[in-house]
């Protein structure tokens, strides 16, 4: 029976916690008597047969669709979408959830006589999967029987021919879609749910629709009224989504099916990553020095190479079908099953222990920019209710952020970074001065739609997705980050952790209380 | 330099270097990660689930890798030694030819030698699948003796007294995975050379997974390596296996005819076939319980101990007893 997740009041009898640090880890002793750490639920069970929970999910759909062989027929038009590479986290091995829902979707197709079906990456305005890629979420099979006859397809948002417009919704926002889903009898999208942002309308009116569509959605205003974004009913984000996802649903007929993960997240040779410091026996202990002692001697790329290539063990723990939202609630029902950890109260100063990995830098680097998206985007927005610190408090991170981009998947990122940061940090001033810039720039569109980039207004959203955090919280202190890229963002820098506490104290007073977030494994806090 | 001097310097270099000494003796243990983790006073300890004796963890025995390297450890340790120490002779290897794995190897028991001696003798199809059922409070006591009778003997801890569900779940697991199991019914070594009443647990697992129980006769390991010795004798043992009984009866019926064939196997190793045959057809095979009676008559009735041999270098322990 797997433990939930709990907050341990540290005292001096507390070990030191451990806390990543980009393409590593340290083990640092908190403060005695003022602090806590919320630790993660451990891995719920997995489903023992997944391949039969998704057919009976398919055979039973939730809300009022019918069972999905009534809606495949000889002569359709089926089109499969599936979300991207930024999803799950680290990669999970093989097979990944989609391989195993599109191949039983593929099996009742088949039976069914459908021989128009297209494949489409949902890939919004996030840069094209490689060959590799794809085939890692789709298997061998899947990929071999689509891509050399031109029917698996990665969405393209700058596409002028393969979008279509389908109207407003009634707060004016701009509903243009993919054209083959808009022309489909049924779109099918699979869904892997890592976090309860993800899912529900959400999926197809980011991933399938244009920047035209997106920008409704991600911007200052709504990111900074989204409270959090992993609370739907309290995320502006979401309500801007349903609202499209609503009327692109009176459009086209979709079928979502949507998978929850458990957050069973490193292989053997990492457990101790998962568990409890004072569980740590003489195998963990040996594998940490091991390990912080041998990524210690490597260069910053070894390291990365060897983060990168982790696969994590995560196993599905649910699968629906059916109509989108009557699916996205028993999802998020099942994820917060797994993930939901109960926590009294808001402390001074939260910190957030960085790991290598975020949503936009599978197999590529983890810039300054996506540092500030993944602990104010995502860590921060990690809560219900409340955030881990008050109003006002402090937020510190911990990783390296050093002064490095991927030039092919991050081109606008380095301009954003170079001139836009040097001059403004508030989101609001970047959005009005700059957006539109980077957004219809022809060089960014072009590598886009044929390299393997973001999109132009990527790194804009990055920093819109630090919004709510920034407004919210007095400041931002990085601990071990490069100083100057760690300065370029308005964010203070400090060599230790307690260094960090100190400067902290500056802003909140003296002997803060201090909440230790301590992800991965993920969780979300329900903050009373 | 005045000599005295140089002598306190001396003392107070010694007692410096002593004290240096109880200070590094006293010292607490290494700062977690080098040294064990502080628990937080907080959290309550979790029951200490203990990891040796019967829930000795055995599964990393099995895996391919240890197989391997036992398989070599058997064919170049332990083989040797055996036919060096006991010079074993292997009779009814041709009952064992139609039998299809995994079986359960049923044998008496009287010494340390016998588990070995048998998975020595075993044919190779057997040899290297087969798991020894060792009594969990003697075999699986430290984490080195555990580790060491998991990788050499492929032994799984069982409890010898009252089995558990857990041991019996996990014995008849393995016999589902495919393992053959050697099983001493009599759940421990004879304590005065006279076989023990039989236990239950072989015939409820052959009949619970319908496997055939193989009975098997060892002859002589008693005298090399009786319990309590405290030195190994060299000599000459026997390994007889008999026909397989199938678990056609019930377990408690079960019972009584593997002891009765292990008897059987007995008399046939100590006479001859024809004879024991006979015997067994008018219920005449000699009980291997030894007779009924007070300890020096049926200690007696075992002939002359090894420590005799001097005097009687010809002396063979009468067991069973002839007829």
């Amino acid at each position: 029976m797997p433990r939930p997740g709990f907050v341990l009041d540290v005292d001096r009898s507390t070990p030191p916690a451990l806390i990543w640090h980009g393409e590593g880890f340290r083990l640092e002793r908190l403060p005695a008597e003022r602090s806590r750490v919320v630790y993660a639920p451990e891995p719920l069970s997995p489903l023992p047969d997944p391949d039969e929970a998704i057919r009976a999910a398919l055979l039973a759909p939730l809300g009022d669709r019918p069972p999905l062989p009534e809606l495949l027929r000889a002569g359709m038009r089926l089109t499969i979408a599936f979300d991207d590479l930024s999803l799950p986290l680290p990669p999970m091995r093989r097979p990944d959830n989609r391989q195993r829902v599109i191949e039983t979707v593929l099996d009742m197709a088949a039976e069914a006589g459908v021989d128009d079906v297209v494949l489409i990456a949902a890939l919004g305005l996030h840069r094209r999967m490689t060959e590799t890629e794809l085939r890692h979420a789709l298997g061998d099979r899947v990929y071999d029987a689509f891509a050399p006859y031109g029917n698996l397809l990665q969405h393209d948002a700058e596409d002028p021919k393969g979008l279509v417009a389908l109207g407003k919704t009634d707060l004016g926002e701009d509903v243009e879609v993919n054209r083959r889903v808009a022309e489909s009898d049924l779109l099918v999208y699979v869904n892997i749910n890592l976090v309860a942002m993800d899912g529900g309308h959400k999926s197809t009116t980011t991933g399938l629709m244009s920047y035209k569509s997106v920008r409704h959605h991600h911007n200052v205003r709504t990111l900074q009224h989204s409270r959090s974004l992993m609370d739907r009913p309290r995320s502006e984000l979401h309500s801007s989504t349903w609202r499209i996802g609503r009327l692109l649903a009176k459009h086209v007929n979709v079928f979502q099916i949507e998978t929850t993960l458990n957050n069973d997240t490193f292989p053997s040779q990492f457990s101790f990553l998962q568990k409890r410091e004072w569980e740590w026996g003489v195998r963990d202990r040996a594998s940490f020095l091991g390990a912080s002692r041998g990524l210690d001697l490597l260069s910053p790329r070894a390291r990365r190479s060897i983060f990168q290539s982790i696969l994590a063990p995560h196993q599905m723990t649910s699968v629906q079908a059916g109509e989108v939202e009557a699916v996205h609630e028993s999802t998020l029902a099942n994820l917060h099953r797994q993930q939901v950890v109960d926590v009294e109260g808001q402390s001074d100063v939260v910190i957030f222990g960085l790991p290598h990995i975020g949503p936009y830098n599978v197999n590529s680097i983890m810039n300054p920019l996506l540092v500030s998206c993944l602990g104010l985007g995502y860590f921060f927005n990690m809560y219900i209710g409340k955030p881990l610190v008050r109003p006002g408090g402090v937020v510190i991170l911990s990783h390296p952020t050093p002064w490095a981009f991927h030039p092919v998947h991050h081109p606008s990122y380095i301009d954003f970074f170079e001139e836009v940061l040097a001059t403004t940090t508030d989101p609001a001033e970047i959005e009005k001065t700059y957006e539109e810039r980077f957004a219809t720039d022809d060089w960014y569109r072009h590598l886009y739609r044929t390299s393997y980039a973001f999109h132009g207004v990527h790194p804009l959203y990055m920093w819109y997705w630090g919004a709510h955090a920034l407004e919210y919280a007095s400041s931002t202190v990085v601990v071990g980050g490069n100083r100057r890229a760690v300065r370029r963002m308005g964010f203070r820098p400090a060599s230790t952790l307690s260094d960090a506490l100190e400067m902290a104290e500056d802003q909140v007073g003296r002997d803060p209380t201090i909440t230790y977030f301590r992800c991965p494994p993920l969780m979300l806090a329900h903050v009373h | 330099m005045s000599t005295d001097g140089a002598r306190a310097r001396l003392r107070a270099g010694a007692s410096g270097l002593l004290g240096g000494r109880a200070r590094l003796a006293s010292r607490s243990p290494a700062p977690f990660p080098l040294g064990p983790p502080t628990w937080p006073a907080s959290v309550p300890r979790p029951p200490k689930r203990s990891e040796l004796g019967v829930d000795y963890e055995t599964e990393w025995a099995r895996r391919y890798p240890v197989r391997l390297a036992r398989a070599a450890y058997n064919e170049i340790v332990t083989r040797p030694l055996i036919a060096a120490i006991a010079q074993p002779s292997v009779d009814g290897l041709d009952r064992l030819e139609a039998v299809r794995a995994p079986v359960i190897f049923a044998a008496n028991h009287s010494s340390h030698l016998d588990a070995p001696l048998v998975l020595s003798v075993l044919p190779e199809r057997f040899r290297n699948k087969t798991v020894t059922l060792g009594a969990a409070d003697y075999f699986f006591t430290s984490q080195l003796r555990a580790a060491y009778f998991a990788f050499a003997t492929n032994a799984v801890p069982i409890e010898r007294v009252k089995v558990s569900r857990r041991s019996a779940q996990q014995a008849a697991l393995l016999l589902e995975e495919g393992w053959s199991l050697l099983i001493f019914p009599e759940g421990g070594r004879s304590s005065d050379g006279w076989a023990r009443e039989h236990r239950g647990g072989a015939a409820w697992l052959a009949a619970r997974g319908e496997r055939p129980v193989v009975p098997v006769y060892i002859k002589g390991t008693g005298r090399l390596l009786p319990r309590g010795a405290r030195r190994l004798y060299l000599g000459k043992t026997s390994v007889t296996f008999g026909a397989p009984i199938q678990p056609d009866l019930p377990a408690r019926h079960l019972v009584a005819r593997i002891e009765s064939a292990i008897a059987a196997l007995a008399d046939e190793a100590t006479t001859d076939w024809w004879s024991a045959r006979q015997r067994a057809a008018r219920a005449e095979t000699p009980d291997l319980r030894g007779p009924n009676g007070s300890e020096w008559r049926r200690a007696w009735a075992l002939g002359p101990s090894p420590k005799d041999r001097a005097r009687h270098p010809a002396g063979e322990r009468r067991w069973p007893p002839r007829a």
